[in-house]
């Protein structure tokens, strides 16, 4: 009975969501559900709340390695929320100085090293050891290079069709479009088919799986 | 003199424009009832800068007081009004004039009542070939319960999975699995969890430690109920550990540099990293593939796949993230709707075969059947 009704509450809900799909009057069904979603998550981030002091007040308090870590994450968890308790979260509030002055800069800096670690994955990637890699290496040389100015200074003496910048355009638009297109068809199957199997009760693995 | 010109500069009006013509309202279709749509010929002086756009006005009765409605640039036709359900409305449309004045307010339109559609008829297309696709699945599916056998390709990242998994006991290191960054109602976090569920019940069996770490406060619910019920399911509820599957920050970049920290400070033997990623899946991939893990990496963003192919020793391209948990779990009934995907796209080749001829032979019916609204 525990697991019968969560069942027929998915079976139920995922009707109802396939068919507001196709019943205008409907959609303010759908949109009562976003509503919903906000609700439950509001109780759940409280419940995630509670798990990370948890888990970080246990760190600090067994001392275990890099304990100093979770301290940090304590202190500015404490601190953010009574400073935006105490002087509110406007533009201009101590709050938002922390914010846009800790948060934000400190979110830039991991986007930044995306960078090294590009050059260190394309490192990888472009080793020539298969034909698929040099293949790859190839189109990849053309793409980066048509990209630039210098692709275009390299190859101006040739007719346009032939030029960096057009074989780049034609790499995209032929051969990897066609590969992006051939992946959301599947995507789009796939996602169909595990809806399918949520709502009839076959795929029960956000369940736990037993049947 | 200059008085005189003065004069006549500003007692000179600028000519009216001429107003729409052919101004028609009716029902907007396929919504709720609540919305009338106007269109009209635009005026012949819509040209360059003479005009500015259309303002658009109603009322309920042909000859009475119109109300001013809304407005659009020039050269728009359309026009679509909120109205109350059931009320019947007349439209005339004016020119907002530039260089020009402006102008009259238009012949009025017919009476237009809104109506509600019970079926939204611009996803037709869409009802049937989901329909198709549905019958298509619960026929493999009838199929592998009459015990039909059914071949499944081999997928490499996911006969992977019990290897990675042994590797992590045999080094007494911990598995670390991150269900994506996206909401619960992402169907590729969903396909994640169920992933999870499978994963989890093969590290419940081998006793060995698994972090996940999670940026949805749903998804960390969820997932923390998954593998407490795969622990008991393999008749280990004791050794599920709580603090394991933990909430870590909504922030992206906030919760790729807490992933990244756990990585090198634990040291995980295998990472999965299945689900919906965005620009932080090189940073999470590249730092596990630096502390020499087995990473196996899935999502459906086609923007993030080149990256978790450089960065990772196994890649679920799309559908096969889809696809992996019927695989792992090999139940019949799962399996059959692979079977019915299988055999979906083999559809979908021969119609876009058929409608790249058709298309070349210069129809475009074909194409058009395949319009959503």
């Amino acid at each position: 009975m525990g697991r019968r009704i969560p069942l027929m509450i998915c079976f139920v809900a995922g009707i109802l969501m396939v068919i507001q799909f196709f019943t205008p009057p409907l959609r303010s069904v759908y949109e009562m559900v976003l509503d919903w979603y906000i609700v439950i998550l509001v109780f759940a981030l409280a419940v995630g709340l509670q798990t990370t002091i948890y888990l970080h007040v246990n760190k600090v308090r067994r001392r275990v390695k890099g304990y100093l870590y979770s301290l940090v994450t304590l202190v500015s968890l404490v601190s953010m929320a009574t400073i935006g308790l105490a002087g509110g979260i406007r533009q201009g509030s101590w709050f938002m100085w922390l914010f846009e002055h800790i948060q934000v800069p400190l979110g830039a800096t991991m986007f930044a090293l995306l960078a090294f670690f590009m050059a260190s994955a394309a490192y990888r990637a472009f080793r020539a050891r298969t034909l698929e890699a040099t293949l790859l290496l190839v189109a990849a040389v053309i793409v980066m290079l048509g990209r630039v100015p210098i692709g275009y200074f390299l190859t101006k003496g040739l007719p346009e069709s032939i030029q960096i910048p057009a074989a780049t355009e034609w790499i995209l638009m032929y051969p990897n479009m066609a590969a992006k297109r051939g992946i959301m068809f599947g995507v789009a199957l796939g996602m169909i088919s595990t809806a399918l199997k949520v709502i009839v009760g076959i795929e029960r693995g956000y369940l736990g799986g037993r049947r | 003199m200059i008085f005189l010109i003065a004069l006549l500069l500003f007692s000179v009006q600028p000519k009216a424009a001429a107003p729409p013509t052919s101004v028609r309202a009716y029902d907007t279709p396929n919504d709720n009832g609540g919305r009338i749509t106007v269109v009209w010929t635009v005026s012949p002086d819509d040209t360059n800068r003479a005009i500015s756009g259309y303002e658009i006005h109603r009322s309920e009765a042909i000859d009475g007081d119109y109300e001013y409605r809304g407005y659009v640039g020039r050269g728009m036709t359309e026009y679509t009004d909120g109205v109350e359900k059931g009320a019947g409305y007349h439209y005339r449309v004016k020119v907002r004039g530039r260089l020009l004045g402006d102008s009259e307010l238009s012949q009025p339109s017919g009476l237009a009542t809104p109506s509600v559609q019970w079926f939204h008829r611009g996803r037709v297309n869409v009802l049937v070939g989901v329909g198709f696709f549905s019958a298509m699945v619960f026929f493999f599916i009838s199929a592998a319960r009459r015990g039909k056998e059914l071949f499944v390709r081999r997928i490499a990242g996911l006969q992977a999975v019990d290897e990675a998994v042994g590797r992590a006991t045999e080094m007494g290191k911990p598995i670390l699995y991150v269900p994506g960054l996206s909401v619960a109602d992402d169907v590729a976090t969903i396909a994640s969890l169920n992933i999870l569920s499978q994963v989890a019940k093969k590290t419940a069996q081998y006793e060995t430690r698994l972090l996940v770490p999670n940026r949805d406060p749903i998804v960390f619910s969820i997932a923390q109920e998954i593998v407490k019920e795969a622990h008991a399911s393999v008749g280990r509820p004791d050794t599920y550990r709580a603090e394991d599957i933990f909430f870590v920050t909504q922030s992206q970049f906030g919760y790729a540099a807490a992933v990244d920290g756990i990585m090198v400070r634990e040291k995980p033997a295998t990472n999965f990293f299945l689900g919906m990623f965005w620009a932080e899946s090189l940073v999470l991939a590249e730092t596990g593939s630096s502390i020499g893990a087995i990473q196996i990496a899935g999502t459906d963003a086609v923007t993030q796949l080149p990256f978790f192919i450089a960065a990772c020793d196994y890649t679920l391209i799309g559908e096969e993230l889809y696809a992996a948990s019927s695989y792992l779990s090999r139940e019949p009934l799962q399996l059959g709707s692979l079977k019915a995907q299988d055999w979906a796209k083999v559809v979908i080749t021969a119609l876009v075969v058929a409608g790249v001829i058709i298309s070349a032979l210069g129809y475009q019916f074909f194409t058009r059947i395949f319009e959503v609204n």
